[in-house]
């Protein structure tokens, strides 16, 4: 099985929702939407479903074109970030209502339900309705319903969002393993660069309506195409500073330089925009090549096992993300490091230099 | 006791006291109501009930009024249903001026409307029918069941609908199998307040029908100017009157606080 997306464009009324996107999405692992709240994850998902028309471009699905299809002819499922249940059946008929409406036997519909209870640990919740559960067998039930129908896509927008993080952790670590083997191409969008990194598969990042890079999660996380991507697959967000190169020379401020190695040193001289993932940005020296900034700290978090703080250098905001507990005083000037290796660089149109 | 609860005791005693008197009057003959004050029947006496439940203009009055009101409830409902639906679903022109258009037609007094319907009925051979009744009772009813249900369907996120259509459903099966138990409690409340109103409305009514579809409220005003006072028989009618009312009340109360709470009743 596969989607294919083909110059996809959504209009609602003057505003375009999806910009001219093209995409292919393969069955056999999972397929990330990643992109801040607003950026058309939902907009895409409800195309992909038939649950809205695209104004123009074309969707595929396993090679036929299904664009002008109903939702209810694709033979897909999907869950939602809040739980839709139906109110008035129970877990038992939630579960089976896809299975009853497809025209099931009565005892296959019964192991089916089963089965899958059995899978999400709803067993014993079977004769219940919906509202006596608590939210997160509410959100088991829907998936539930999702994994028992036998679809040809399975779309999940956030579906772990409104859990609290005990459960999130807990379904996250079960989901790519209840869709594995089912043939079905897995869907799901997310606005948590961390979660797209730990379900794997493919990401395709999304910003304001379009999509801007798609491959495997790992390759794309560590090879940004263009600044956007690179904003878009960092939390928190993403340090972004202008430098001047001089011969293998990168000038950010009169009193921040450093030297220039790798494809980096080969650049032509000129401006460019030099950006770097907050937990690259540490209060202590991680190499013999740490370059030092210097800024006051305006706010510090503390998480666990991670420190963050939030420092003005120059005219720029920072954020270093570091693990260990650090004392910083407000308003202070404090020493940070950063490993130049660990940067990126983009030409000033926002395209990857190196 | 609580002192506290000594206001609302009152309060209620207050409330109740019309319906008592109304009650206690039902089983007293009418010579004792007209003799003077007494807080107990003197001289208990059922044959004002009797006389209802034997005597054929009596008791056609309430299988009049429960046919009509039944009728009017079920067109009420069941033509607001996909009307309310639109409006909580649906963005179209002139959607929210034709929400508010609806209500206006519960701003005018009935009275406006009873010499047009009565003409126009009595025109096309609808006059002293049930249908007649019926139908005038929908203008009312019809822009009230469709604000009332408006509430209930917004309450539902269209998640639902969404998630019924990507489950299979076509929209015909998502409606009845899927959408209508969701908001049970709400048409619940619809049909209780389309009830209610068809029930105590009057002027429409009794204009409207003459002999074959009186109503009983029109049965009880002609009691009252004919064979001197019946207070007692009156009484008795009035008492019989609260009962469907409250019958009906009693199979909604939960739904009507949900109601409440949705800002829509």
């Amino acid at each position: 099985m596969s989607i294919e997306l083909r110059n996809i464009v959504k209009r609602v009324g003057s505003i375009t929702h999806i910009k001219d996107t093209s995409l292919i999405l393969e069955a056999g692992h999972f397929n990330v939407l990643l992109g801040a709240t607003g950026a058309g994850k939902t907009s895409l998902i409800k195309l992909m479903a038939g649950l809205d028309k695209p104004a123009s471009g074309q969707i595929f699905m396993g090679g036929e074109d299904v664009t002008g299809l109903s939702t209810q002819k694709r033979n897909i499922s999907l869950v939602h970030q809040f739980f839709v249940n139906y109110s008035h059946m129970s877990v038992f008929e939630n579960i089976a209502s896809p299975l009853r409406v497809a025209g099931m036997a009565k005892p296959e519909i019964k192991t089916r339900v089963e089965e899958t209870a059995e899978l999400l640990q709803l067993q014993d919740f079977l004769k219940r309705r919906p509202s006596e559960l608590s939210g997160g067998q509410q959100q088991r039930t829907a998936l539930a319903r999702a994994i028992a129908k036998e679809s040809k896509a399975v779309f999940l927008d956030e579906p772990l969002a409104n859990l609290d993080y005990k459960l999130r952790e807990e379904l996250r670590d079960q989901l790519p393993e209840l869709f594995a083997d089912r043939g079905a191409v897995v869907v799901y969008a997310t606005s948590e660069p961390e979660e797209a990194l730990l379900l794997g598969g493919y990401t395709a990042l999304m910003d304001d309506g379009h999509i801007t890079q798609f491959g495997p999660t790992a390759q794309i996380y560590h090879n940004p195409h263009d600044l956007v991507s690179a904003s878009v697959f960092s939390n928190p967000p993403i340090n972004v500073a202008q430098i001047e190169k001089k011969g293998d020379l990168a000038q950010m401020n009169e009193h921040v330089s450093w030297k220039l190695t790798g494809a980096a040193a080969g650049l032509r001289d000129g401006n460019y925009t030099f950006a770097i993932r907050p937990n690259h940005v540490a209060p202590f020296k991680t190499s013999d090549k740490s370059v030092a900034i210097t800024g006051s700290v305006q706010i510090t978090e503390l998480s666990g096992s991670q420190s963050s703080a939030h420092f003005l250098a120059g005219n720029e905001s920072w954020v270093s993300l570091a693990s260990g507990v650090h004392n910083f005083q407000i308003g202070q000037d404090h020493q940070f490091f950063m490993d130049p290796d660990n940067c990126f660089y983009f030409s000033p149109d926002g395209k990857i230099a190196a | 006791m609580r002192k506290r609860s000594l206001i609302p005791i009152i309060y209620i005693l207050f409330l109740m006291l019309p319906i008592y008197w109304l009650v206690a009057m039902s089983f007293k003959t009418t010579g004792e109501i007209l003799s003077g004050f007494s807080l107990f029947p003197q001289t208990w006496t059922f044959d004002n009930y009797r006389v209802i439940f034997t005597d054929p203009t009596w008791y056609w009055g309430y299988i009049n009024s429960i046919a009509y009101v039944s009728l009017n409830t079920v067109i009420s409902v069941s033509v607001a249903l996909p009307a309310a639906f639109a409006f909580s679903r649906y963005k179209f022109l002139g959607d929210k001026q034709l929400f508010f258009w609806l209500l206006t037609n519960r701003m005018a007094p009935a009275a406006v409307f009873a010499l047009p319907f009565f003409q126009l009925y009595s025109a096309v051979g609808l006059f002293d029918t049930y249908l007649a009744v019926a139908l005038a009772h929908a203008l009312f009813n019809v822009p009230l069941a469709v604000w009332i249900l408006e509430g209930f369907m917004s309450g539902v996120p269209k998640e639902l609908d969404e998630t019924a259509y990507v489950d299979g459903y076509s929209f015909p099966r998502f409606f009845i199998k899927i959408f209508l138990p969701t908001i049970a409690p709400g048409v619940g409340v619809t049909a209780f307040f389309c009830f209610m109103f068809s029930w105590v409305e009057l002027l429409l009514a009794k204009t409207l029908t003459a002999v074959a579809a009186k109503p009983i409220a029109a049965t009880m005003t002609k009691t009252a100017s004919s064979a001197g006072y019946e207070l007692g028989l009156l009484a008795a009618a009035g008492t019989l009157t609260i009962i469907p009312g409250a019958i009906v009340i009693y199979f909604v109360r939960n739904y009507i606080a949900k109601g409440f709470a949705l800002g829509r009743v």
